[in-house]
């Protein structure tokens, strides 16, 4: 079943993507797809299970405050669409 | 006629952790490094890197909320904050929502009539984001384009959540600088509001005095001194005043302190409205802590800054001079480095106060620095309390001492000012020198007292010195009083 197509505007506002008349259309049905799909899990009884938030039940390990190299920067701007002053350019935020 | 108002304040209060690295990699977290330069795969966001935990900010966390009196969770977990902004490499920040490190908590407001009690509600880990530098204007607002610096990206931060029980601007102020002296005398963050490893944002609405619903809050960002806090809070609860008064709502929302306007502007609109959708972050499992591990770090806990001034104050101190001997940590240890030479602490503490700070000062070094002169000082300080250096002979000794290190007994042989124990040889003088001033002696007698100043002077004069009015002047009123002197 689709889903609300304000939802889908509301979904894509808050990732900062303009989606077109179309593209909300298609998405409410695409998206509602995969709900639909995911809804079977939901006919399955859970009654008496406790929500499992990890896979691993085990503590998390902690690391020693111990510093590392870093990555070259030119490597790590390399992949960037815009670059100035060794800092990531991006576009006008207001 | 109009309603009495009172205000009702929350802070919250984010401080970058001190570590060496950021909590989730081992980029290092020096301030001031070229941009972009202390940036790994982690903490740029890269897929498939994967965060693990650094044991230091753990420990700081933790440190933190035992000082201020809270309750270390035995589990705690670490939830994903998804917000899409430039700063924020992977589209969300790490932080903990329903099951924060630490929970619960106070801060005593050291008032004048008394300590305040400000209840906290808890303190979480969670990562820093990346610094914007906007470019075409000096701020956001008017930027042609920004340049996006990740080395703060990943550093640690704790956010200590208050209680909304201050009541005006001045108790905020307060709040945030005794905050500011209990982390920094933990060593869990520099205080450096200028840098913004410490920052500030609070909460503030209004309601008729004595009432206890509240009104609708408003958030102001963007305090990054403690006269800009003071100055915002005022601010805002005048305009929450006024447009109540002027029978106009108060929207929630998020307002930016501007310095210039001496007013809060409204930042965001309503259809920006937070809906961050928080969930478990899948690649960190839960933080596990026992009472083994809580009661090492609890060893770790040093005298706090409010039991600091009570010492200081039992010990005979003024209330301002216990403030600020325990307002500068790295001056409270070197005060306790020279009690711990066996000096009792208030002459330590006024002899600090009064010659050893300026001293410091015009060497342009810190109190941390001459700690291991410390030994030298305690000893030239008790040279004056047994008599073998006169009170103004410190002054002349205190720098080369404290400053460069020179030993005080042989300083003050060699400079000519060692007294011997006084073998009489000071009351002859003091005879001497008056027997030879009738006209001031008798100028005394006739009533004009402030002579005596000058008499003392003669007579330290005579000892070359060598004499310390504060045992000169007494000797000099026997002289005088004794009627058969002469």
């Amino acid at each position: 079943m689709p889903i609300d197509p304000e939802e889908v505007r509301h979904v894509a506002r808050l990732a900062r993507l303009v989606l077109d008349e179309d593209e909300v259309t298609r998405m409410s049905r695409d998206l509602g797809v995969i709900l639909d799909h995911m809804a079977v899990l939901a006919e399955v009884p859970v009654d008496d299970v406790e929500a499992p938030v990890h896979a691993s039940p085990l503590p998390t390990r902690l690391r020693p405050d111990i510093p590392e190299p870093s990555l070259d920067r030119d490597a790590l701007l390399a992949g960037a669409p815009r670059v100035e002053d060794g800092m990531f350019r991006v576009p006008r935020i207001l | 006629m109009s309603t009495p108002w009172e205000a009702v304040i929350g802070l919250e209060v984010h401080a970058e952790l001190a570590t060496r690295t950021k909590i989730f990699c081992g980029c290092p977290t020096t301030f001031g490094q070229p941009p972009n330069s202390q940036v790994c795969p982690v903490c740029a966001g890269m897929p498939g890197a994967l965060p693990v935990l650094n044991a230091e900010a753990v420990r700081m966390a933790a440190l933190a909320g035992m000082a201020l009196g809270g309750i270390v969770a035995d589990r705690s977990r670490f939830d994903r904050k998804n917000y899409f902004y430039p700063d924020l490499p992977k589209g969300y920040q790490i932080s903990q929502l329903a099951m924060p490190i630490v929970s619960g908590g106070h801060l005593d407001l050291p008032l004048e009539e008394g300590p305040k009690r400000i209840r906290l509600i808890r303190i979480h880990l969670e990562e820093d984001a990346g610094k914007l530098v906007h470019r075409g204007s000096s701020g956001l607002a008017g930027a042609t384009h920004s340049l996006v610096d990740l080395n703060r990206a990943g550093v640690p931060l704790i956010e200590i959540v208050s209680a909304p029980d201050l009541a005006n601007a001045e108790e905020a102020r307060l709040y945030l600088q005794e905050l500011r002296l209990v982390l920094l005398t933990l060593g869990v963050n520099d205080g450096r509001l200028e840098e913004g490893s410490l920052r500030c944002d609070a909460n503030v609405s209004v309601r008729p005095a004595g009432t206890l619903a509240l009104g609708t809050r408003v958030e102001i960002k963007n305090l990054n001194s403690f006269k800009f806090l003071q100055k915002a809070i005022e601010s805002e609860i005048q305009r929450q005043i006024r447009r109540i008064e002027a029978g106009e709502p108060i929207v929630q929302e998020t307002r930016l302190w501007q310095e210039d306007k001496g007013t809060t502007v409204s930042m965001r609109s309503k259809e920006d409205a937070a809906d961050y959708r928080y969930f478990p972050d899948p690649d960190l499992p839960d933080v596990v802590l026992d009472d083994a591990w809580r009661a090492a770090v609890s060893k770790g806990l040093p005298e706090l800054p409010a039991a600091r001034r009570e010492r200081g104050v039992a010990a005979g101190l003024s209330r301002s001079e216990a403030h600020q001997l325990a307002g500068d940590p790295a001056l409270w240890h070197l005060l306790e480095t020279v009690v711990g030479h066996g000096t009792p602490l208030r002459d330590a503490a006024r002899w600090l106060l009064g010659e050893g700070l300026g001293c410091l000062a015009d060497a342009g070094l810190d109190a941390e620095a001459v700690l291991d002169r410390a030994g030298g000082f305690a000893r030239l300080i008790e040279l004056v309390r047994a008599k073998r250096l006169a009170t103004p002979s410190f002054r002349k000794l205190v720098r080369d001492v404290l400053v460069h290190g020179a030993e005080p007994e042989a300083l003050a042989h060699e400079r000519g000012l060692w007294l011997e124990p006084d073998d009489g040889s000071s009351a002859r003088i003091v005879d001497e020198v008056l027997r030879s001033l009738p006209d001031q002696v008798a100028q005394w007698r006739s009533g004009k007292h402030q002579v005596r100043g000058f008499l003392v002077g003669q007579v330290l004069r005579a000892l070359k010195g060598k004499g310390d009015p504060a045992t000169v002047g007494p000797l000099v009123d026997r002289w005088l009083e004794t009627p058969t002197a002469d």
